[in-house]
């Protein structure tokens, strides 16, 4: 499974009213070219807090759907936020994790994922499910029970390496972003 | 500590400030200097104050929060200051998130534990540096006006502003 086959296995789950908080790096670019939607919000910065962004997000608008779009390296950075979430358990977030073992926008350096099993890390500190896919299949099975049940959960799909030719960047300014998606949150 | 804890803390009357200048999601990693502001935070069921882990998340949780519509506050130590430098410049000042920095001002006048002392000293010109606006809060002086001028700064700039907690105030 490529990057872009499960960001747009994710997008078949995202409904209109869905909030998608999506972390820094090559994720973002890619969900930007085949999943661009104003309920996006793309952190351009702050590598590790999209999770905690998402958290507090899901207690802010404990009736919207808060997915959380992550990388191992993201997620490696803050785990501390997995515990966070375990301890406040909001019903309405799902982190979707795709996990390709590596730093994709510094030019593909390991990341210890491949050791350290972050959906096991997701139970281990109080998520209510978390499940692991390595095919297509089993992430677009995966997805489709997480968005059956309450959260907290966590889906990791395994991603191979590698970057994909022809993304785009952001192209809205950060208050631009800011503007659009805090409407969206609160329509 | 430079300050001496003389009369009864300002915390009541600083929770009172904070929900009456509009605030309203809490969350923070405690300081022993901000003790009576977290006990007082903590136990109110409105409030439903975050024990984060690290500073720099409980700044990611409040700019999550101010997405939906909340008006949040951080509190920490000024040591976490120093966690937070990246997510205050890359997120919330460069996506004009504002959000309410309540910061101890551990090592002040140099008289404090050792791992106090640099930040103590360093912690005006890093916020100067920042651009963040800050102001020491004055215990001798009523917390709403206090409170205001901080929510004014934040609906003017749309970034976050910082209120610095000396010793004696809050604990």
């Amino acid at each position: 499974m490529n990057k872009v086959e499960a960001i747009q296995a994710l997008m078949q789950h995202v409904s209109a009213d869905d909030l998608v908080v999506c972390c820094n790096g090559m994720i973002g670019r890619e969900l930007y070219t085949y999943g661009e939607r104003p309920g996006n919000f793309y952190m351009i910065g702050s590598m590790g807090l999209g999770l905690s962004i998402g958290l507090g997000l899901a207690l802010a608008q404990p009736n919207k759907r808060v997915i959380v779009l992550d990388g191992d390296g993201n997620v490696l950075m803050g785990m501390n936020a997995l515990a966070s979430v375990g301890s406040e358990r909001p019903k309405n977030l799902r982190h979707i994790v795709l996990d390709n073992q590596t730093h994709g926008s510094t030019g593909g350096q390991r990341t210890i994922s491949g050791e350290i099993h972050l959906d096991a890390v997701a139970v281990a500190a109080g998520y209510l499910t978390s499940r692991r896919a390595e095919s297509l299949e089993a992430f677009a099975t995966a997805l489709g029970a997480a968005f059956s049940e309450p959260g907290p959960t966590m889906v990791l799909g395994l991603v191979e390496g590698g970057t994909i030719k022809g993304i785009g960047r952001v192209k809205e300014t950060p208050p631009e972003l800011t503007a659009r998606f805090s409407a969206e949150a609160q329509r | 500590m430079s300050h001496e804890s003389k009369g009864p803390s300002k915390a009541p009357e600083f929770v009172a400030a904070l929900k009456g200048a509009g605030f309203d999601f809490f969350c923070g990693v405690p300081c022993s200097l901000l003790k009576g502001l977290v006990s007082l935070l903590d136990k109110d069921e409105a409030a439903r104050y975050i024990s984060a882990t690290r500073e720099d998340s409980a700044l990611g949780m409040a700019a999550g929060a101010f997405f939906g519509g909340k008006h949040p506050m951080v509190l920490m130590q000024n040591s976490g200051l120093g966690v937070s430098v990246n997510a205050l410049a890359s997120l919330h000042t460069m996506y004009e998130i504002p959000v309410l920095l309540v910061i101890s001002w551990r090592g002040e006048g140099g008289n404090d534990a050792a791992e106090h002392i640099l930040m103590g000293e360093i912690m005006h010109p890093i916020l100067d540096l920042m651009h963040i606006p800050h102001r020491v809060v004055v215990k001798d002086e009523p917390m709403g006006p206090q409170l205001a001028w901080a929510r004014e700064q934040l609906d003017a700039t749309k970034k976050p502003v910082a209120l610095i907690i000396p010793g004696g105030v809050l604990e």
